[in-house]
């Protein structure tokens, strides 16, 4: 893309933007439209727009550096035999060996052991590597089924079914050939080189019903020892959940149109779903509604960059967080030493999202072997586990600030919203006013 | 033979004894009756017993079944040996919809009837069907085989990867990228094995192939009117 013009007399279209003109152009010359990854791109109401009301006269704040302000969460409370203990809110979201590298993966269960949390597998199956190295592992229970067996579940310490993504709710998936390697295609029993496709359905159920027996199925099979989560895209978000919890989920986890994807149509990506900041309200309303918050475990995901957005996620109703494209940022991707290859790629750095071509030069979303082997999962994991201690200790800072001696003490009363459109999604009032759009006073 | 009653006695108490593979070296035959269609009988067996179960079972009846043999003497619900590994699963009645639905391994045999989507999304089970097999059966099947001694609906291996179809009736229509395939030796042997295997004495050169056209494996727009 050009720069701007220096003509001051020249007027850019606000409709006919130069990304929109050379989207146009693009599809006119290929016929094809444009598949990446990452997650939304356009700006969209976020925890940006919420604040915090930090303690004064009329509440009692915590000293900062010595009175203990707690972040431990256990899930699956509700059936499990053995819950799972993380240490903090934070967990690592799924993402398949198949999308990353082995090497990604196995960064990806030392960071997240290092600090006592989670990680989860993705739709492709568990590596022993991700097994190795992770303390707690959320095996994820997609509908391709691709890698599914009964040992590896048996392996998990959770398991995860997947009904949705915030990227894409109501979307299958799509491997593209160039990353289906020998080790990826014999996990997914699938061709070398074919494009790998995921379907948006379950094979073996449709509707709430069916689910229910479903993860009494699962439950039988692991002896009910494991907590089970739901996963859904964040769209109908009261319903969803409401269902999810009748369904039998120890866990929901709710992922918003900012979270991230491997690869899916970009139309898709940010046209489809809403933001997070709008979908936990409706899901705490729908747990407290049917007596369950708290007791069902709300993980919320979807833009999730710093402590701040730990946070307020946790002071709008969530137990925990799951990161994944902040993860993957802390692993080394778009890193800017890798600004000469992504140049050549035609991005750059902070720009790179075409993870579905393979040839990422950090060695994070590629199975090409020379790329991979570039990423050091010790030095890529220790990043990792740097990163989720900065973010915790910054929502240790927030929450001691407004009087709290644990992280889940934080509540909507801490938070007001910049604008009307957050005031109005978070369910938050309005800074300064005590006006919350849409609700009676 | 160890009897359990399931009128009188809890799922999950059966369930967890047979994954008790101290129990089950001493106990390797199992009879469950009066399952009433209960859900989830003898899913995640993972031992070399045999286990009958007198009656209908509901939904995933020998779920993700690896290594046991496993009778039903009567019909069974959505999900009858879902993900199956290995062993056996043998159905005399009719089954419901997605029978043998990404199953890895083993043999599932119906005696009777398979609902629709029968096989979806396959992954290396071998499926014989002595009745008629529903719509979308075998939709996206990666590998194993499907054999139809009576029709199959419409859309038969819709998006197909390697799995092979073998029907002796008629096929009311094919999914996207499946087409009728020449019937080499190789694949009469194969049948012959498959339907030795399930009992049934009928002629193998009296059924077609089907496969894949292998033309939707890597996206071309100019496919674009297949998806």
């Amino acid at each position: 893309m050009t720069d701007k013009p220096t003509n001051p007399a020249l007027r850019e279209s606000a409709t006919f933007g130069r990304d929109v003109i050379a989207e146009i152009q693009r599809a006119a010359e290929t016929g094809i439209y444009d598949i990446r990854g990452w997650g939304a791109k356009r700006k969209v109401p976020h925890f940006d727009d919420l604040l915090f009301l930090g303690a004064s006269m009329s509440r009692y704040p915590l000293e900062g550096y010595r009175e203990k302000c707690g972040t431990d969460v256990t899930l699956g409370t509700r059936y499990a035999k053995k819950p799972i203990v993380i240490d903090t809110p934070v967990t690592i979201a799924g993402m398949s060996f198949g999308a990353l590298s082995a090497q990604a993966k196995e960064a990806l269960g030392r960071g997240a052991s290092e600090v006592g949390t989670s990680t989860t597998t993705g739709d492709g199956g568990m590596t022993a590597e991700e097994r190795g190295q992770s303390s707690k592992l959320v095996y994820q229970y997609l509908p391709s089924r691709y890698g599914m067996n009964p040992d590896d579940l048996r392996k998990a310490d959770a398991i995860e079914v997947v009904l949705g993504q915030g990227a894409k709710p109501g979307g299958g998936g799509m491997l593209l050939g160039q990353k289906i390697s020998d080790r990826v295609a014999q996990m997914r029993n699938l061709p070398m080189g074919i494009d790998q496709r995921s379907a948006c359905r379950h094979p073996d159920w449709t509707g709430p019903d069916d689910l229910a027996i479903k993860i009494a199925e699962l439950r039988e099979i692991t002896d009910w020892q494991v907590p089970i989560y739901i996963k859904v895209g964040a769209t109908r978000t009261y319903y969803d959940v409401k269902l999810a919890v009748k369904a039998g989920a120890d866990v929901v986890v709710l992922d918003g149109m900012q979270g991230g994807t491997a690869a899916t149509q970009d139309v898709f990506i940010e046209h489809v779903g809403i933001p997070i900041m709008a979908a936990i309200p409706q899901a705490a309303q729908a747990l407290q509604e049917m007596g369950v918050h708290r007791e069902v475990q709300l993980i919320v995901s979807g833009g999730i960059r710093n402590g701040a957005d730990v946070a307020k996620a946790i002071a709008l109703g969530a137990d925990a967080v799951a990161i994944g494209t902040a993860a993957l940022i802390a692993l080394g991707d778009n890193h800017p030493r890798f600004e000469a290859e992504y140049q050549k790629l035609g991005s750059a750095a902070g720009y790179y999202d075409d993870f579905q071509e393979g040839k990422c030069p950090a060695g994070i979303s590629t199975q090409d072997p020379e790329l991979s082997m570039r990423l050091d999962p010790v030095a890529a994991g220790k990043r990792l586990a740097n990163y989720l201690r900065v973010i915790t200790l910054e929502a240790q800072t927030l929450a001691r600030a407004c009087g709290k001696s644990h992280l889940h003490n934080l509540e909507p009363e801490d938070l007001v919203a910049l604008n009307i459109e957050a005031a109005a999604m978070a369910r938050v009032p309005l800074a300064g006013t005590n006006w919350v759009p849409g609700q009676q006073f | 033979m160890k009897t359990y009653d399931l009128s009188n006695n809890s799922l999950r108490e059966l369930n967890q004894a047979l994954h008790d593979s101290v129990l089950l070296a001493s106990e390797p035959e199992w009879r469950i009756t009066n399952p009433n269609g209960a859900h989830n009988i003898a899913c995640g067996l993972n031992d070399d017993v045999s286990v009958d179960i007198d009656g209908h079972a509901g939904y995933y009846c020998a779920g993700m079944n690896q290594k046991a043999s496993i009778t039903v003497h009567g019909n069974v619900g959505v999900g009858v040996a879902e993900n199956m590994m290995s062993g056996l699963v043998h159905v005399k009645g009719d089954a419901s919809q997605s029978a043998g639905a990404t199953a890895q391994g083993g043999l599932l045999i119906v005696e009777g009837n398979a609902s629709a989507r029968c096989g979806i999304s396959m992954k290396g089970v071998d499926i014989v069907v002595k009745g008629n097999i529903g719509p979308m059966s075998a939709f996206m099947g990666q590998s194993g085989c499907l054999v139809v001694c009576g029709d199959a609906g419409e859309a038969l291996g819709d998006s197909l990867y390697e799995a092979h179809i073998y029907v002796k009736g008629e096929v009311t229509s094919l999914g996207a990228d499946c087409v009728e395939k020449e019937m080499r030796q190789e694949h009469l042997d194969e049948l012959s094995d498959l339907l030795k295997r399930a009992d049934i004495d009928t002629d193998p050169s009296a059924f077609k192939r089907y496969g894949s056209a292998r033309q939707l494996y890597n996206f071309k727009v100019d496919n674009a009117s297949a998806y």
